[in-house]
């Protein structure tokens, strides 16, 4: 089948640099599985995704040779063990261009990092008839956490509306502003929809008003060059499992001076620096919220996903996950009975559709039998879906290992949805 | 593995297309809503009971293939049934469903409904089909509403009282 379209035009004649995507493709081993006899079409990225062989291979590296509990011991494992761990929050400061180390806490993913901002700055910092700003385009990692502080302190939420492309109305984020206002938690990119928030601008604002702010970077971090200092932000979380690295660990770049007047989160070992039934004194950043033993083998294996990005490029990355939004937005708009959800002008590479008359549980269980894994649902974003006025979406979403062709299984697949709908 | 041959299969397409005893009845003596607040499946079902049978039933709602063509048979299968053989038919077709009861083995009731047996290999599709079952099962206990989640997940609660 001939896809002649303006972006392989531009691959062909230059203008797009080409990227090796065979040669990455054969990093990851599970991208040869094969699906009811079919090949398997990951599309399913902004839920979790692969880990290439060079990543597994670190962990297999630091359980045979590195491993002992950190910051604890005088001998040889226990001191390679933390110069690896501390290694690793060094390469997740330079992947943000964080201006210390010490401004980077390791956690267990962007949902416990938004817990702890929660925990250690909302219940000392915000109180009754304090604001907190949200928007409709956050997950409810970034939602049920307000929620609950705001019904334990008696504050209240104020929520950013979307206009129906799925692109927040930066003047009506001006107005919720109030002398109240405490702090502005904001998606990067929404999983739901893909639009590429304008969080700088949205940080000068909240500046503009003393407002700190808290932007979940699950989505952006393994897509897009991110750069904390250039944003100015306060908080900024994301997930190891999202750009290759391991489930069970994700990061939280905080400024230092809010860090340290944070209370913290959890407590228990190695966040402290002297305990006495009497009296106890907290450790300094970023080990105050790091209570226990942490995901010591997960974040350094973190670091080496980082190391794999960074060596591809997060511009390559970036420019080639564009082609393929673009594909396979051009491709699904050229489909009958086809509807995009999220259609900003700023997108990562997601694309949230709806096939009529077929149910996206419907859609998704029979793209299954074609190999191809897309998700289906409200995709913890419950308010888009309403804003939308559907209760689910299907949704493909795609990293740098995805290809062209793995655009058109998509498509073939949902022609055969709507045949059998038929 | 089941593939689109053995569930989506054209019986399950045509009810879902043409869904029988669609709408509401103005006169139901039972009625409750189901929910499957995961994914938006809802079902309003309405019955009119007289002496020990189901004389009349209806459903409506918005919902995927699976959920509307089980709720479509179910309605086919269940209208004049007594109550104790529609309950019967609700516990069989959950155990079928959750892969407890083999279609093939005889020992039920399903007769057509058998077609819904390949949603045992799907987990998250068995509260799909199981829905309208459930919304059954609590119109006959006039519980007013009832979702396939917590305590009415059908992969992890008994539903009802087991009799």
């Amino acid at each position: 089948m001939k896809r002649e379209t303006a972006v392989m035009d531009a691959v062909r004649d230059g203008r797009r640099p080409a990227f090796d995507v065979a040669r990455i493709r054969r990093d990851f081993p599970i991208l040869d599985l094969r699906i009811n006899g079919k090949p398997l079409v990951f599309l399913d990225n902004a839920a979790s995704s692969q880990m290439p062989k060079p990543v597994m291979d670190r962990w297999v590296r630091y359980q045979s040779s590195e491993h002992a509990n950190i910051h604890r011991a005088v001998h040889y494992l226990s001191e390679k063990a933390t110069a690896e761990y501390e290694a690793a929050r060094r390469k997740a400061q330079a992947f943000l261009n964080a201006k210390e180390e010490r401004e980077i806490v390791f956690t267990s993913g962007t949902t416990d990092a938004i817990n702890l901002v929660m925990h250690g700055y909302g219940r000392k910092f915000i109180g009754a008839g304090d604001e907190i700003i949200l928007t409709t385009l956050e997950h409810h990692s970034n939602i049920v956490p307000w929620q609950m502080l705001a019904e334990e302190k008696g504050a209240k939420l104020r929520v950013v509306p979307i206009d129906d492309r799925g692109e927040l109305l930066v003047e009506e984020y001006r107005k919720l502003f109030s002398a109240r206002t405490k702090l502005v938690g904001v998606t990067h990119v929404s999983n739901a929809l893909g639009t590429i928030n304008p969080v700088r601008e949205m940080i000068r604002i909240a500046r503009e008003h003393g407002v700190p702010v808290l932007v979940d970077g699950a989505q952006a971090a393994p897509h897009l060059s991110v750069d904390v200092q250039d944003l100015d932000c306060d908080f900024y979380a994301f997930s190891g499992h999202k750009l290759c690295g391991p489930t069970g660990v994700g990061v939280l770049y905080g400024k230092a001076a809010l860090l340290e007047q944070m209370q913290p989160f959890k407590g228990g070992g190695d966040m402290i620096l002297s305990v006495t039934f009497e009296k106890t004194t907290y450790n300094t950043i970023p080990h105050k919220f790091e209570a226990g033993t942490p995901p010591i083998a997960a974040a350094i294996t973190l670091g080496a996903a980082i190391d794999y990005l960074t060596a591809i490029g997060m511009a390559r990355i970036a420019a080639h996950e564009s082609t393929l939004l673009e594909y396979a937005t051009e491709q699904l708009n050229r489909m009958p009975g086809i509807r995009l959800i999220g259609t900003a002008e700023k997108k990562a590479a997601v694309v949230s559709f709806l096939v009529e008359g077929v149910h996206p549980h419907d859609v998704g269980t029979l793209l299954n039998e074609d190999g191809v894994a897309v998700r289906t649902g409200h995709h913890c974003a419950q308010p888009v879906m309403q804003r939308f006025k559907v209760p689910a979406t299907s949704r493909a979403s795609f990293a740098f290992y995805n290809t062209l062709a793995e655009v058109d299984a998509l498509v073939a697949g949902i022609r055969r949805v709507q045949k059998v709908f038929g | 593995m089941t593939d689109s041959k053995q569930l989506y299969q054209e019986v399950i397409l045509d009810h879902n297309r043409k869904p029988r005893n669609w709408g509401t009845l103005a006169d139901a003596t039972h009625k409750a809503e189901g929910v499957n607040p995961l994914c938006g499946d809802h079902i309003h079902l309405t019955m009119k009971v007289e002496g020990d049978a189901v004389c009349a039933i209806n459903f409506q709602g918005e919902s995927c293939a699976i959920c509307k063509a089980s709720a479509s048979m179910m309605t086919t299968a269940v209208k004049g049934k007594s109550r104790a053989d529609a309950e019967q038919l609700v516990r069989e077709f959950r155990d079928m469903a959750t892969g407890k009861l083999d279609p093939q083995g005889g020992a039920h009731h399903l007769g057509r409904l058998t077609v819904f047996a390949g949603v045992r290999d799907l987990p998250t599709r068995v509260k799909c089909a199981i829905l309208p079952w459930h919304t059954l099962h609590a119109a006959f206990n006039a519980i007013e509403s009832t979702s396939t989640e917590a305590e009415g997940d059908p992969m992890h609660a008994p539903m009802g009282s087991g009799a």
